[in-house]
């Protein structure tokens, strides 16, 4: 190479290097902060709100600093398993359980604090002990009687698979909610009749991105039917009920698919590197404090442990009927097979 | 050898999506790609681009023409209202109309959005094109007997062939590569796709299986693009210097083509820019801090993008002007092909590759920084290109016959007189990263939020008036780029 052109070429490589290692020192060094060394790092797939509130309050009381990983349930699990040991995640919190097995069965799991689980109900939580449930929610059908009397809806999910569905019903099935649902169809009816009623739905619903959006095609009529978790009808009830204003719910009760209460989970990873601060986040999220949180903020989520009971608008957990699953059996990557098969995803 | 390195480099995103294809191997990747749900995929992308891009061609050329050809009334005023949706990103643009028109969706929705977005893509090309055409040539069509739709098919439209051809590829490039707005409208393409596996397998094989056919358009658009560009030459002796051309009278056409290009700004800009404003007005002014931080991590992410950026290209620039070849050609080709990726495959590829062989690197800064500078990386070269060009070697090899030692004289000489060059290119650059969604959701460090992740979230689950005033960060942060690229267009300096 001429002498010129290597001089020409070192003065940017010089540059580009101290770029290069000052945006990297920018980042690892506690003075752009958004990572600051000592802070824990939990991997939220819960309500960013939510979990938000969770961790103000407990930097309150422990002085410790809590940074968020905002994603997906499946992403943030897949995401989890794919990084391994090298993960930088204390705490993983989800919507759903799916999740929660997927991290469980990749052994990333440290066991919960013995004190933690003896606040929770065994019914919320896997026998296993490697991660505890931290609230729960209701699949529920939003309808618009506008459209739909109440005597004409579905008495089952299974239902809405059969062709005179075409076209009425709605629901978000890229997403981890719905995905959650599906699972509890795989546990209850198996796989060849889960994939049959996933074809079913291919053929017949509408979807959208998220609950939320779900719920607002309802309520502006797009169609009459919409499959959605609970909490974001009375959450919108609660303010303007700017997207729910003429819709109501039915609940499907009687055990039935429809009727999955699905549990948010919560765990320690093996690897973390503030192990004894993720365990007293987790004792925080599932003791009074963090259940009431839950119980008394926005949220209208269902509390699970340390008696704390939800809101009074909310008809009683134990009075849903819903099927009994044990949370950690739900296979999420056997619902995301079956789901892409049926070109949902 | 460095420049090679790093050419090398900005092809990681193609190599990762090859590699996982071939690891996933013919049987699984066949079961993943030709299933209906990809053939959907492929009718959609297909027929937005097919129907996309002529009409934004249409769009931008008949306004670039009417502006600049035609006794249009209000016409300086109407020349810089239809450049000025480029300073409202589409993603943003397409929740102005979500939120004013709900039932907007499918295709037809996805097109009104994405047409109205990126048209001055194609329109201020055209519009450069047009100001630079010796008047001479019409006129000598028009005495041989033409008529002005004739001039204007057979004169015109011949030499805007490459304005055309390179405004429709970047309107193309934008179609197969855009993510939020189409997620709004309920419009699956390819990349909406790719979002929705990721967050259901994270960097999965669903995910690399459609990122290759994506791939594979994007490769198919680069080919019938210098194709279509062909080996004609326009060119002619002797130009001197032209005078202004006579502006055609339109007469009773003058109404109907103010209440067109009127349609056409309402769609675009109006609409748009009412509704967030609408919401502004109910937001909730107590998340002023948490915007406040969303700017600043903005700001501090762009800016080190657009230094690295002009740091990377600086050694690609100088070499495709100081030493020219076939070399250099394809080196800098290399760097245009990865930009033209959708930033989705880019983001992938980094996760997966970080991951995998840079565990350190990955989910911090250095990595997004780095999908910035791949992304953005020609808009800050071509600008350089430009200024270095510029500079006379001469002029240093002056400096050191009187004694200066070289990497002085290139520092005092050269590097003072490229400044310019290097602020519009970093200008450009920090702007394009500043408003940046798809790669900065999938890469951005924990606890990282920018304006436009932050305007995501919230618009995300219809919390229409929190996103407003990310919004209007959002268009306010595009402004200085679209001024200085309508400058840039109309010959006019902004100084």
């Amino acid at each position: 190479m001429p002498s010129r052109l290597r001089h020409a070429l070192l003065a940017p490589v010089a540059l580009t290097a101290l770029l290069l290692a000052g945006c990297s020192a920018g980042n690892s060094g506690a003075g752009e902060g958004p990572t600051p060394d000592g802070s824990l790092v939990v991997y939220n797939a819960q309500h960013e709100e939510l979990t938000k509130e969770w961790a103000e309050a407990f930097t309150e009381e422990t002085g410790i600093e809590v940074v968020l990983r905002n994603g997906d349930d499946s992403e943030l699990g897949n995401q989890l398993v794919q990084e391994g040991t090298a993960s930088k995640a204390d705490v993983f919190l989800t919507e759903n359980s799916p999740a929660m097995s997927l991290v469980e069965q990749a052994g990333l799991f440290a066991p919960v604090d013995e004190a933690t689980l003896a606040v929770v109900p065994e019914q919320y939580r896997p026998a296993s002990g490697d991660w505890t449930g931290i609230a729960a929610r209701s699949t529920v059908v939003v309808y618009n009687p506008e459209l739909i009397s109440a005597a004409e809806l579905p008495t089952s999910l299974l239902d809405l698979a059969k062709p005179e569905w075409k076209g009425r019903w709605g629901a978000a099935p890229g997403k981890a909610d719905f995905q959650a649902v599906v699972s509890a169809v795989v546990e209850t009816q198996g796989e060849d009749r889960a994939r049959e009623w996933l074809e079913g739905m291919a053929q017949n619903a509408t979807e959208y991105r998220n609950n939320i959006v779900t719920m607002k095609a309802v309520n502006a009529g797009e169609v009459p039917v919409g499959v959605i978790f609970h909490y974001y009808w009375y959450r919108d009830q609660d303010a303007a009920a700017d997207d729910s204003g003429v819709t109501k719910l039915h609940y499907f009760g009687n055990q039935d698919p429809g009727a999955f209460v699905s549990v948010s989970g919560g765990g320690v990873l093996k690897n973390a590197p503030h192990a004894d601060e993720a365990q007293q986040f987790l004792a925080f999220v599932v003791g009074k404090q963090g259940q009431q949180i839950l119980g008394e903020g926005y949220s209208f989520e269902y509390p699970v442990a340390s008696d704390v009971s939800a809101k009074s608008e909310l008809p009683p957990l134990d009075g849903l009927n819903a099927p009994v699953i044990d949370p950690s059996t739900l296979n999420g990557p056997k619902v995301i097979e079956l789901m892409t098969e049926a070109g949902l995803l | 050898m460095l420049v090679a390195v790093l050419a090398l480099g900005a092809l990681v995103p193609i190599a990762y999506v090859v590699q996982a294809a071939v690891a996933m191997g013919w049987g699984e990747l066949a079961t993943l790609v030709l299933r209906p749900k990809v053939g959907e995929l492929l009718i959609n992308t297909v027929l937005l681009v097919m129907i996309g891009v002529p009409a934004s061609a249409v769009l931008g050329v008949g306004g670039a023409w009417l502006v600049e050809r035609t006794a249009l009334p209000c016409r300086r005023a109407i020349a810089v209202a239809l450049a000025a949706p480029l300073a409202i990103p589409a993603f943003v643009s397409s929740y102005g109309w979500a939120s004013a028109v709900p039932s907007i969706s499918g295709l037809w929705g996805g097109l009104l959005v994405a047409v109205t977005a990126y048209f001055p893509l194609v329109y201020l090309p055209a519009l450069a094109a047009i100001r630079g055409l010796d008047p001479a040539l019409e006129e000598s069509a028009r005495s041989l007997g033409m008529g002005s739709w004739a001039v204007f098919v057979r004169v015109v439209l011949p030499q805007l062939r490459l304005a055309i051809l390179g405004g429709g590829l970047i309107v193309a490039l934008h179609l197969l590569a855009e993510y939020g707005a189409f997620a709004f409208l309920r419009f699956d393409t390819f990349t909406t796709a790719i979002v929705v596996a990721y967050q259901a397998t994270f960097a999965g094989p669903n995910a690399a299986a459609l990122g290759l056919v994506l791939l594979l358009l994007c490769l198919a658009l680069l080919t019938a693009d210098s194709l279509a560009r062909g080996h004609a030459r326009y060119a002619r002796v002797g130009g001197g210097s032209p005078h202004p051309p006579a502006r055609l009278p339109l007469g009773r056409l003058a109404p109907l083509a103010v209440f067109g290009t009127g349609c056409l700004i309402a769609a675009s800009t109006v609409v748009p820019l009412a509704s967030v404003v609408r919401w502004l007005f109910r937001a909730d002014t107590a998340d002023i801090g948490g915007l406040a931080s969303a700017t600043a991590q903005t700001l501090v992410l762009s800016l080190a993008a657009a230094a690295c950026a002009i740091a990377v290209a600086l050694p690609f620039a100088w070499l495709s002007v100081r030493y020219p070849g076939r070399l250099s050609r394809l080196l800098e080709g290399a760097a245009y092909l990865a930009s033209s990726l959708p930033a989705i495959i880019v983001a992938l590829a980094l996760v997966a590759t970080t991951l995998a062989f840079a565990p350190t690197l990955y989910q911090t800064a250095f990595t997004v920084i780095m999908a910035y500078v791949v992304i953005f990386l020609p808009r800050a070269l071509v600008p350089l290109r430009a200024g270095l060009a510029q500079v006379p070697e001469s002029l240093e090899e002056a400096a050191r016959s009187l004694g200066v030692a070289p990497l002085a004289a290139r520092l005092r000489v050269t590097v003072p007189l490229l400044l310019p060059a290097v602020c519009a290119g970093g200008a450009l650059v920090a702007l394009g990263a500043a408003n940046e969604l798809t790669a900065t959701l999938l890469l951005a460090p924990t606890g990282t939020r920018t304006v436009a992740t932050s305007f995501w979230s919230a618009a995300s689950s219809l919390d229409y008036p929190t996103a407003a005033p990310y919004a209007i960060v959002l268009v306010l942060l595009s402004c200085p780029a679209v001024a200085l690229m309508f400058a840039h267009a109309t010959g006019r300096s902004l100084r």
